[in-house]
């Protein structure tokens, strides 16, 4: 059975259907394109060839994987062909997805994606951060929303004291997700509103606190020292924490994703990627080049604007939702 | 910044090429590899760089090039010139009806920036043309957009049209203008929800709002930092609304923007501003030659000997630069000097202008923070008048007085003195190199 074959059983046969579902569905707009140039590409030219390498890697570039990321992936895909003697464009379309998932998981362990929860009993802390317009707040909602259904005691902390309408917009999320919010007046010191917030966490004895934080460009030194400052409070109040600093990525966004990620690493521990918007027709290939050069894995994808459509990632359905127009078309 | 290294050796090549006095093909090819590598690390979509580097090739070898002087240099030239063209004319006019209000639609995908931009173009139109603008909430969608325009238009004191998130945006942007006419309000600014461009029912909405109030523009609103996407994105909203422009936001960051190109290549409609920040009045007028040079990562000189040319007074810069060489130089100078820099914008800016900049020890790392600048301004201002001039009085006791008196330590005011010697003897060994030169000697004390 081939790779294509067997992460088709996976997602088709077992329990994890719905994921699937919800991958195949949201990732259509970006699919089309994307294994549609590549069925096409495959459809003209039928021998493996140096024209053939340069639009696979035109296609891969312009799903935003980046320049550099593409040209290594490029290298070990003609090895590979090379190795197992590939001829013909069609048999390439297993190794392509292989050395694609490759990249990504890259000798790590199957729980890379999982978030680091703490034992029952004891508060986990996850901090967002990320550049404006990404999604920040929205993605806390629906973490809320999917953390409260699996029984959760969850507080969130309106950190972001700065925008316009943010604490109103993350107050609306709690309520729609019924759970509690702590904040402050618009303008005041995020520390401050973390600070409080660790201290109702615990005296409620929740199981996790999220803290949202305003959207800064992470050129922005200033703004980056404030984030530092937040991040050594939550240090301070609860050792170990913040046990999950997640970086919220928009899919749409090209090469400065990967600056983004190394600076907000800096000041921050970046466990994980939250990567939004990608219902679009963006591919969000940035992932992987972050992925390869920092070795941040993708925690959660948003895939649509309901509270349910923010879902654990994992590699093998992305890839699937990339290329499930090719495997329908395999039968 | 991560590919600094790429646009390093973008100019490297271009040096190398612009020295040669004959260019041969292979020449030619090696640049253009490199100016296709620049351009597609800076997110220019594919297609276009494609395009761009066929007409390059094409001009460069042919005989406007070979037969110049300076072949070398023409190269160059030409790939500026191609660049530019490609990004359009400056076009930062609006549109005004002939009958009042002038309607101006904002739309884009979500969180490019639509409600903060709608605020800060209502208070351009406001401050720069004398208009009296009407902010419209159209987004019923997102939680708190509704609120988020309210602060803006309370911050800015311009009145806010909503309706609530029970109403309909076609409903709510139709009495929006009859509401205008009433207030005697000139321009009507309709902010509606952010969308994806695929999402046909949204979409549909937009046109009928666009129907409905007949905009006289209809802006296009993209997160610079937009990757190869931005052309589906501008290709899609254009299709369905036919933009008349685009506001390229969150130009502060770090990005390169290659999505500029993208987007005037595949809709050819103008970019006519650029957010250039979070505060309500960052909102800039967008120079198509500059972000050009800004995605080739060659530095925005133009930008900065403009900055410098209207901020700095020449006679100012003059009588410095006489006290450089006479070692007159005293705090007071430089407290007025690093008033002038900063009327510049942000140091972080003005370095990232400088081409070459990140290339030079010991700026790569240096954080240039205009905190920093405060702090030293600050240590200055707690000065008396007698220890501005001759810095020489100091002692203990001051210096203590000093620290308290700024909110600094000793430490950081012993600092600032030592830092103060140098740079005067490094001034004079400068000014006394070369005493005749006019104008060239004129150096930022702190760079």
């Amino acid at each position: 059975m081939n790779f294509i074959q067997k992460l088709k059983r996976r997602f088709t046969q077992d329990e994890s259907n719905e994921v699937s579902d919800t991958y195949k569905k949201g990732m259509e707009k970006t699919r089309n394109s994307f294994s549609g140039r590549i069925n096409d590409l495959i459809a003209r030219y039928r021998k493996v060839d140096e024209d053939f390498f340069e639009e696979l890697e035109e296609v891969l570039i312009t799903a935003d994987v980046g320049v550099s990321t593409v040209m290594d992936f490029i290298d070990e895909l003609k090895m590979e062909v090379k190795r197992q003697n590939i001829k013909d464009t069609k048999d390439t379309k297993e190794v392509i997805s292989e050395t694609l998932v490759s990249i990504y998981q890259s000798g790590d362990d199957e729980s890379l994606s999982e978030i680091n929860m703490q034992d029952d009993g004891e508060l986990t802390v996850i901090l967002v951060v990320g550049v404006n317009g990404v999604g920040k707040t929205t993605s806390i909602g629906k973490l809320a929303h999917s953390y409260k259904q699996e029984g959760k005691k969850v507080v969130l902390a309106a950190g972001d004291t700065f925008r316009a309408g943010a604490i109103e917009q993350l107050e609306e999320w709690g309520k729609r997700a019924e759970v509690d919010v702590v904040k402050q007046s618009e303008g005041s010191d995020p520390a401050a509103v973390i600070f409080d917030a660790i201290r109702a966490a615990k005296s409620r004895k929740a199981d996790i606190l999220i803290c949202d934080t305003a959207g800064r460009l992470q050129n922005k030194v200033n703004l980056m020292n404030e984030l530092g400052k937040v991040n050594r409070i939550i240090e301070r109040e609860i050792p170990g924490a913040p046990h999950e600093v997640l970086l919220v990525l928009d899919a749409t966004t090209g090469q400065n994703a990967l600056s983004q990620a190394k600076t907000f690493s800096d000041v921050t521990n970046v466990s994980g990627i939250v990567l939004t918007k990608l219902d679009g027709t963006a591919k969000g290939g940035i992932v992987l080049a972050i992925r390869k050069e920092l070795a941040i894995p993708v925690k959660y994808v948003g895939l649509g604007e309901k509270a349910e459509d923010l879902q654990p990632f994992e590699p093998d359905a992305f890839v699937y939702g990339l290329f499930a127009g090719m495997m329908d078309e395999e039968e | 910044m991560v590919f600094g290294g790429l646009a390093d050796r973008l100019q490297d090549t271009f040096k190398k090429i612009t020295g040669k006095g004959k260019v041969n093909e292979q020449d030619v090819n090696i640049m253009a590899r490199e100016v296709r590598l620049a351009l597609l690390e800076a997110d220019v979509n594919f297609r276009v760089v494609k395009d761009f580097i066929k007409r390059v090739k094409e001009r460069a070898v042919g005989a406007e090039v070979m037969e110049s002087l300076t072949p070398g240099q023409q190269v160059v030239k030409v790939v500026q010139d191609e660049l530019t063209q490609l990004m359009g004319g400056e076009q930062s006019s609006i549109a005004v009806a002939d009958r009042s209000p002038t309607v101006i639609m904002m739309v884009g995908l979500q969180g490019a920036g639509k409600t903060t931009t709608s605020g800060k173009l209502a208070n351009l139109l406001r401050k720069k043309q004398n208009r009296k603008p009407l902010l419209v909430a159209c987004d019923v969608y997102r939680p708190a957009a509704i609120n988020q325009l309210q602060t803006v238009g309370k911050q800015l004191d311009i009145p806010v049209f909503e309706k609530g998130t029970e109403a309909n945006p076609v409903d709510i942007a139709k009495e929006a203008i009859a509401h205008a006419k009433e207030e005697h309000l000139d321009y009507v600014i309709i902010d509606t929800a952010g969308r994806l461009h695929v999402d046909h029912e949204l979409m549909d909405e937009l046109t009928e709002v666009k129907e409905i109030t007949s905009p006289d523009e209809i802006f296009l609103v993209v997160d610079a930092m937009t990757g190869q996407d931005a052309v589906n994105v501008a290709e899609n909203f254009n299709e369905q609304l036919d933009v008349t422009g685009v506001v390229l936001t969150k130009l502060d960051g770090d990005t390169r923007g290659g999505a500029a190109l993208s987007i005037r290549a595949v809709t050819d409609k103008p970019i006519k501003f650029a957010g250039m920040g979070e505060k309500l009045d960052e909102l800039e007028e967008f120079h198509p030659d500059r972000m050009a040079s800004r995605i080739l990562g060659m530095g925005d000189v133009l930008s900065l000997i403009e900055k410098a040319e209207t901020q700095v007074d020449e006679k100012q810069a003059r009588e410095l630069e006489e006290k450089m060489r006479t070692m007159s130089f005293t705090f007071e100078d430089f407290l007025e000097q690093m008033g002038q820099v900063r009327q510049m914008g942000p140091l972080e800016d003005l370095m990232a202008m400088i081409p070459g900049a990140s290339k030079m020890k010991g700026l790569k790392n240096a954080q240039l923070d205009d905190s920093q600048i405060s702090q030293v301004e600050a240590i200055i201002q707690s000065m008396t008048i007698e220890e501005r001039q001759n810095p020489d009085v100091m002692n203990a006791s001051r210096k203590r007085r000093i620290a308290k008196g700024s909110g600094t330590s000793v430490a950081q005011v012993n600092r600032l003195l030592k830092q103060f010697n140098e740079m005067k003897k490094m001034m004079k060994q400068m000014s006394g190199g070369k005493p005749g030169k006019k104008g060239g000697g004129f150096k930022m004390p702190f760079m």
